[in-house]
């Protein structure tokens, strides 16, 4: 190893700086000028083109075939447009992506305009407060607005729901449960069976109960019959949900469970369940969305009544779906707007469950909200306290004898 | 030195697994609930069957196929032209929703922002949630005013093509009445297609989103363009997903009742001309006749519930099958 004994020369050269001028920032963007001069020249050409068509040269008529006309010229102008100064491969890319983004924005526009058409429709009703008191007992053909209310759909919607989950999830999660804990041939039997059933079109669900509950055990029309029928449609929705959430939990947590020597029920209930809880509060909610909005069984089963009927067990029962389908039916004006307002009720409803179902999940298995993760952090906290004093205590206790 | 184990000494162990009582109390319970489903499950097709018997039997299955009408009373009964009007209507269905649903979950896996991602995903989640009878209003009220001009237009100017043409509508008739176009198949086609799409978009953008990167990267470095990527890598990679997922969308599109019934004027025979007045579909015979069928009414219509049945069943069956076999199925199999 040598010394250093002298300071070694300062040798850095500072390189000359060119002169100070205003930096440009690089564009980044994919969007060019000439991209967005030719959509919004096709736009106009299209619409103007269609507007020739539909006011002078040909009978065109109606709305819709205004927009169609108009967007079929808009891809073939925009297509001329960008042919310009692109090659093939890049103009069929353009093409694709107008195509691929019209498709979202087609079906986003169907779900906006069906949700803000149905609270338009049903705005009027809405706004008085008997619609949400009354039931329809009063409520001739000619009354106005101001009398009656579907207060029965509400009220027969909740209790046909609540009995409904009430069968639906004990028995629907201990299957799900069943399907992915006990893996063998009848397991795999049991889950071609509820696959097939996911197929079951919801009419036939009720026609069944209609035979068997309404007719052959002669309860007549009445709320359980519906709540039956809703649970046989429902039942293979929320196994299928829960079977897919339950798999999805990871298999060295399960592994880390039995080798610190937990029995397989006490794994299920302590370490599976608790990590697919997110996922399973998801199905069950969803399942639930889909039984409440469901009309067919309802029809077939739950026979059709204008008074408020809070006894499930007997007497025919009204649904908020089933209210509406009878309501839009009708001739007068004042019926189908309150049709149009049960629906509503109904839109409410279902969009109020969505919007649990995506702040309860959404996480996946074993992912922790905020005051959960605060929770665990206490308890061990707590436990390293308590690990500490012993330590202590058994060293006083090491010392002393 | 250690004796070479005999053959006898090698004989395998006994595995034995020493359960607790609360095991083998789970365990019974589950299977329970297992069998409890499994004999509800079976117990709606086999009631089905047994009921319908009645039905199929008193004329034979054949003149249940192939008669265009229903009167279960006279004896004169038969699906043939509902059935034909069922896939019909879930034909039209399927031909809107399944370029709305690739193209819209194209969008979702490839084009759109990562931030506007989840949204997107729960707004199609959003739309499979909403209740069929909300589709249902809104296509009698809202659509079908604005639908009519649309089927005149393809009326007039596309009749030559076979589906398309309108018995007794001729353009230059100034007197003409709009209402030969209202309550037909092609209207109640369009609202099941809103049902399905988004059941059927969520499927395919599960399997797009699974297409593996190393190709997607591998296609962009060849010189591809977006487009060029999607059809050379996503589309193969995720055919399986599209065509299973399009026959449960199929599935659904064939058992929908709701909205058909609000929307079509019921009709027996086969009335094949999509944009005319007049339709029908199994499930929406049975809404309409339950009540007021006589015990062997009822036995028809059961036979007519079984056929839908074993028709969903049918579709779904291959759907699953498909989806399963292909390659993007592989990964969601655990």
């Amino acid at each position: 190893m040598t010394v250093m004994t002298t300071e070694p020369e300062a040798r850095t050269t500072v390189p000359q700086r060119p002169p100070a001028q205003a930096e440009v920032l690089r564009r980044t963007a994919s969007v060019r000028r000439s991209d967005v001069l030719a959509l919004v020249g096709a736009g106009l050409a299209a619409l103007a083109v269609t507007t020739l068509f539909f006011s002078l040269l040909t009978p065109f008529s109606g709305l819709i075939g205004f927009i169609v006309v108009a967007y079929v010229l808009f891809l073939a102008f925009y297509a001329l447009l960008v042919s310009y100064d692109e090659s093939g491969p890049a103009v069929r890319d353009r093409l694709s992506t107008v195509v691929m983004h019209s498709a979202a924005v087609l079906m986003l526009t169907a779900l906006i305009s069906v949700i803000a058409f149905t609270f338009w429709r049903g705005r009027e009703p809405m706004r008085h407060l008997n619609f949400y008191v009354q039931d329809l007992r009063n409520a001739g053909p000619l009354d106005g607005l101001d009398v009656g209310g579907v207060l029965h759909g509400m009220a027969g919607t909740l209790i046909m729901i609540t009995i409904a989950v009430l069968i639906t999830v004990p028995i629907g999660l201990l299957c799900a449960v069943f399907l992915s804990e006990f893996p063998g041939r009848y397991s795999r039997f049991v889950r071609t069976i509820v696959e097939a059933m996911t197929a079951l079109p919801s009419i036939v669900a009720g026609l069944f109960i209609y035979a068997t509950v309404v007719v052959a055990l002669g309860m007549g029309f009445s709320g359980i019959a519906a709540s039956l029928a809703l649970s046989v449609m429902m039942l293979p929705i929320v196994i299928r949900a829960a079977d897919v959430v339950l798999r999805l939990v990871p298999g060295t947590l399960k592994e880390a469970s039995y080798g610190l020597g937990g029995g397989h029920w006490r794994t299920v209930w302590h370490v599976t369940l608790p990590t697919a809880r997110s996922g399973l509060t998801t199905s069950v909610i969803l399942g639930t969305a889909r039984g409440i909005g469901e009309t067919s069984p309802v029809l077939l089963t739950a026979g059709f009544t204008n008074h408020l009927s809070l006894n499930p067990l007997d007497g025919p029962m009204v649904s908020l779906p089933l209210l509406t389908f009878d309501l839009v039916r009708s001739p007068e004006p004042a019926y189908i707007a309150r049709g149009f307002g049960a629906a509503a009720l109904l839109m409410v409803i279902v969009l109020g469950l969505f919007v649990a179902a995506r702040v309860i999940g959404g996480r996946g298995p074993g992912r922790l909200t905020k005051r959960q993760l605060r929770r665990r952090a206490a308890v061990s906290r707590r436990d390293a306290e308590r690990f500490a004093v012993r330590d202590q205590h058994r060293s006083a206790e090491g010392e002393a004898p | 030195m250690i004796d070479a184990p005999t053959q006898e000494q090698d004989a395998p162990r006994r595995l034995t697994t020493v359960t607790g009582a609360a095991d083998r109390v789970f365990g019974a319970v589950s299977r329970l609930a297992g069998f409890v489903v499994l004999a509800v499950m079976s117990l709606v097709g086999l009631f089905l069957l047994y009921r319908g018997w009645q039905a199929l039997s008193a004329d034979g299955p054949r003149a249940f196929v192939t008669t265009r009408a229903w009167e279960p009373d006279s004896h004169n009964f038969g699906i043939a032209a509902v059935l034909v009007l069922t896939v019909l209507i879930a034909l039209v269905a399927i031909v809107i929703a399944v370029p709305l649903a690739a193209g819209a979950a194209l969008y979702i896996s490839e084009y759109a922002p990562r931030r506007f991602k989840q949204t997107l995903i729960s707004m199609v989640d959003l739309m499979a949630a909403v209740p069929s009878i909300v589709y249902g209003i809104w296509g009698l009220y809202l659509l079908q005013p604005h639908v009519i001009g649309l089927s005149r237009w393809l009326a007039t100017w596309l009749d030559w093509i076979p589906f398309l043409s309108v018995d007794g509508f001729d353009p230059d008739d100034p007197l003409l009445s709009m209402s030969v176009f209202t309550s037909s198949t092609f209207i109640a086609g369009i609202v099941v297609a809103l049902m399905i799409t988004p059941i059927i978009c969520s499927i395919m953008r599960e399997v797009f989103s699974q297409a593996p990167p190393g190709e997607r990267e591998g296609a962009y470095a060849l010189g591809a363009t977006r487009w060029g990527m999607i059809r050379s890598v996503v589309l193969p990679f995720g055919t399986g997903g599209m065509i299973g997922g399009s026959m449960l969308g199929l599935g659904r599109a064939l058992g929908e009742t709701i909205a058909v019934y609000l929307i079509i004027s019921p009709v027996f025979e086969i009335q094949p001309n999509l944009l005319q007045t007049g339709s029908n579909s199994i499930s929406a015979l049975i809404a309409l006749r339950f009540g007021e069928a006589t015990e062997f009414g009822m036995s028809a219509l059961m036979a007519a519930g079984l056929t839908l049945f074993l028709m969903t069943l049918v579709v779904n069956f291959a759907a699953s099958s498909i989806v399963a076999r292909t390659r993007s199925g592989a990964a969601s199999e655990a």
